[in-house]
């Protein structure tokens, strides 16, 4: 299992879209993906979940990946965050 | 009283306006509580049959909401059927649904309170966010719940109502009202939301009556009580008697007839009977009204809110994202004309929290937070000109009080040029600039300011504010607020001399330039323009239309030598009376 926090860098934070965008691609990958911000934690494959979270921009959140692919989606996800959704 | 059954006395209830139109007829009390679930334990060998149900469910659901979608797509454009989009990708979401069948495996429960609580947890907490965005998104999570439910308790989704009738309701979902527009909706009415909900864009969009902010209402109001309500200033009432009924059934007939002038009306110009031209503009504060306010027949947008962008958010949106939106605007209105205000913050107006101030509406606001905040206000005054690429842009300054706030405005303005034009980035170098005008000193002083810009436009509500000393939203000297006190009346004439003789256009977007009762008098003043909230528009159109600028002239030379706000009103009313006995006056 590997941790690392990521900050929400594009203005509109997580609305609608960068949601999905962010729950389809945690899908391509085999490792689970659970996302923890102000203690709530939530699985990063259920889009319900993943628009429950509210993160604005500026919040920080620990993504937390667990199996054989975790390396890999670690780094995709974090890129499309870092990269503010490509909004 | 001789039956009571069938005379119950009228009541008379006042909500908020939010779509224009009369409606009467028998209501429909459409319950949105949601579907009753109750907890059951399922024997193991049932199971398979209960998750199959689910399955069933979810096709069923998302068959209606594709079918809303569709609809919503022909009736509105596809970028208002959006706004569904959110409910679609729940029912798709695996993780969701794989969860819930597990624990129905489990804990051998019917899989409709599983469904409960596993989306209800989501509801709940997304209720509780203090991110406004989220919130909203609250209600999408329980519309889509209720519809799940709905479907695994294999009801139909209520969508067939027979006869005509005012849909009354504790809350409306943007997908119930569309669903339902599709039979003979009279009208909408609500306990909830406000003017600018999803659902109220709906009905204006379908050009349905409906009033919101009506508490209580759902559980005051029967199946087939007559109700009949005014959409254009929020009067509802319930068993109307045969006097009130014959009153709405008037205005209904009245707006009829003048509805279908509207059509002629709203390609010809605000123009009086002797030929003298004004510019008759629309309020706007969101993107989704562009489409209604040109059906409105509006000459361009005389006030844009920007600062509706700062809603819910806790930081100033970036240039990127605010350009974006002037674009869209500038885009949805073009060829016509667009006046953008900046900012306008504090007083009663967002951010207010930020900053803790004895007397916020002498504090911290317009144009004097924008000149502490540089780098922020050239955020904006770049995203602002970038937008104006295809010159239908103006800009506008809120809350000026002295002459130097324009000329420091100004200046950043020309660095704010200077930047786009090192970047190589398209703007128009003309763009013209404007104040409001509602502070008294900037009133006093309207000539020396109007050397500086290209328009003034007065901004009423804070105007009569600040001049009668009177807080409109204070109960117990409200009625002191008088838009037609002598001294406001004189003042107006000063300002607009004054623009006009440093040759400036002058004009009004505060709510007395949509008072009916106002027209002509502010035609008389020499007032330029016009910009008022879409929904009276063709009213004020119809007004200036119908009279002769050499007798507004008149009837403002006589109203400038009455004493008293009684004098002047009254003398308005019978004016208007004798004139446009038509045209309802509150």
């Amino acid at each position: 299992m590997i941790e690392q926090e990521v900050t929400i860098k594009n203005r509109a934070g997580m609305h609608t879209r960068p949601a999905a965008a962010l729950v389809k691609t945690a899908a391509k990958f085999k490792a689970e993906f659970f996302i923890e911000k102000d203690g709530l934690e939530i699985n990063g494959k259920s889009i319900i979940g993943v628009m429950t979270l509210a993160a604005e921009q500026g919040s920080k959140l620990l993504l937390r990946f667990d199996g054989e692919d975790e390396e890999a989606a670690k780094k995709e996800i974090v890129g499309l965050i870092d990269r503010g959704f490509d909004e | 009283m001789t039956d009571k059954d069938q005379n119950r006395d009228e009541i008379t209830l006042k909500g908020i306006p939010a779509s224009p139109g009369i409606a009467i007829g028998p209501a429909y009390v459409f319950h949105k509580d949601g579907p009753v679930v109750l907890e059951r334990s399922i024997n193991e060998q049932d199971v398979e049959q209960e998750l199959k149900k689910l399955t069933s469910a979810l096709a069923h659901a998302g068959k209606e909401l594709e079918k809303i979608v569709e609809f919503a797509e022909k009736q509105l454009g596809s970028r208002q059927a959006k706004i569904f989009e959110a409910q679609l990708m729940i029912l798709d979401d695996s993780v969701l649904f794989d969860s819930i069948r597990k624990r129905v495996r489990k804990e051998l429960k019917n899989v409709e309170f599983i469904v409960r609580e596993e989306i209800g947890k989501y509801h709940t907490l997304m209720q509780a966010s203090k991110d406004e965005y989220t919130r909203e998104r609250a209600n999408d999570v329980e519309d889509v719940q209720n519809r799940i439910l709905r479907n695994l308790q294999e009801q139909r989704l209520v969508s067939k109502i027979e006869g005509s009738h005012i849909i009354v309701s504790k809350n409306l979902a943007a997908a119930d009202a569309l669903v339902l527009s599709r039979n003979d909706v009279l009208g909408y009415v609500t306990e909830i939301g406000g003017a600018t909900s999803h659902m109220v864009l709906l009905a204006r969009a379908l050009n349905i009556p409906a009033i919101v902010g009506l508490h209580n209402i759902s559980t005051m109001i029967h199946k087939d009580d007559v109700i009949v309500f005014d959409g254009y200033n929020g009067t509802l009432v319930i068993n109307p008697s045969a006097e009130t009924r014959k009153k709405f059934e008037e205005k209904r007939e009245e707006h009829r007839e003048f509805e279908g002038h509207l059509t002629a009306l709203r390609d010809l110009p605000a123009e009086t009977l002797d030929g003298h031209r004004v510019q008759l503009s629309a309020n706007v504060e969101l993107e989704e009204e562009l489409g209604f306010v040109k059906r409105q027949g509006a000459d361009g947008i005389g006030l844009y809110r920007s600062e509706t962008l700062l809603l819910g958010k806790e930081v100033f949106p970036a240039e990127e994202e605010q350009f974006k939106h002037y674009k869209n605007i500038a885009e949805g209105a073009f060829p016509k004309h667009v006046i953008i205000r900046t900012f306008d913050i504090g007083g009663d107006k967002l951010m207010a929290q930020a900053v803790k101030e004895n007397n916020p509406f002498l504090g911290w606001r317009g144009i004097r937070v924008m000149l502490d905040m540089p780098n922020i206000f050239l955020h904006q005054l770049r995203a602002i000109l970038r937008a104006s690429a295809k010159k239908n842009i103006s800009i506008m300054f809120p809350m000026v009080s002295h002459l130097k706030e324009v000329r420091k405005a100004k200046e950043l303005l020309e660095v704010a040029k200077s930047q786009l034009a090192e970047r190589k980035i398209p703007f128009d170098p003309d763009i013209q600039v404007g104040i409001m005008i509602e502070v008294p000193a900037a009133a006093v002083i309207a000539d020396d300011l109007a050397r500086e810009v290209s328009f003034l436009s007065i901004g009423t509500n804070d105007l009569i504010q600040y001049l009668l000393a009177v807080d409109r939203g204070n109960e117990i000297v409200s009625d002191l607020f008088q838009e037609f006190h002598p001294a406001v009346i004189r003042f107006l004439r000063r300002i607009i001399e004054r623009g006009k003789s440093e040759n400036v256009w002058v004009g009004m977007c505060g709510e007395m330039a949509g008072d009916p009762l106002a027209t002509m008098l502010l035609l008389g003043l020499g007032l330029d323009e016009f910009s008022v909230v879409p929904h009276v528009l063709p009213e004020i159109k119809k007004i200036i239309r119908s009279v002769h600028y050499s007798e507004a002239k008149h009837l403002a030379e006589k109203v400038l030598t009455m004493e008293t706000e009684d004098e002047i009103e009254s003398y308005m009313k019978e004016v208007m009376k004798l004139k446009f006995p038509d045209i309802p006056l509150e």
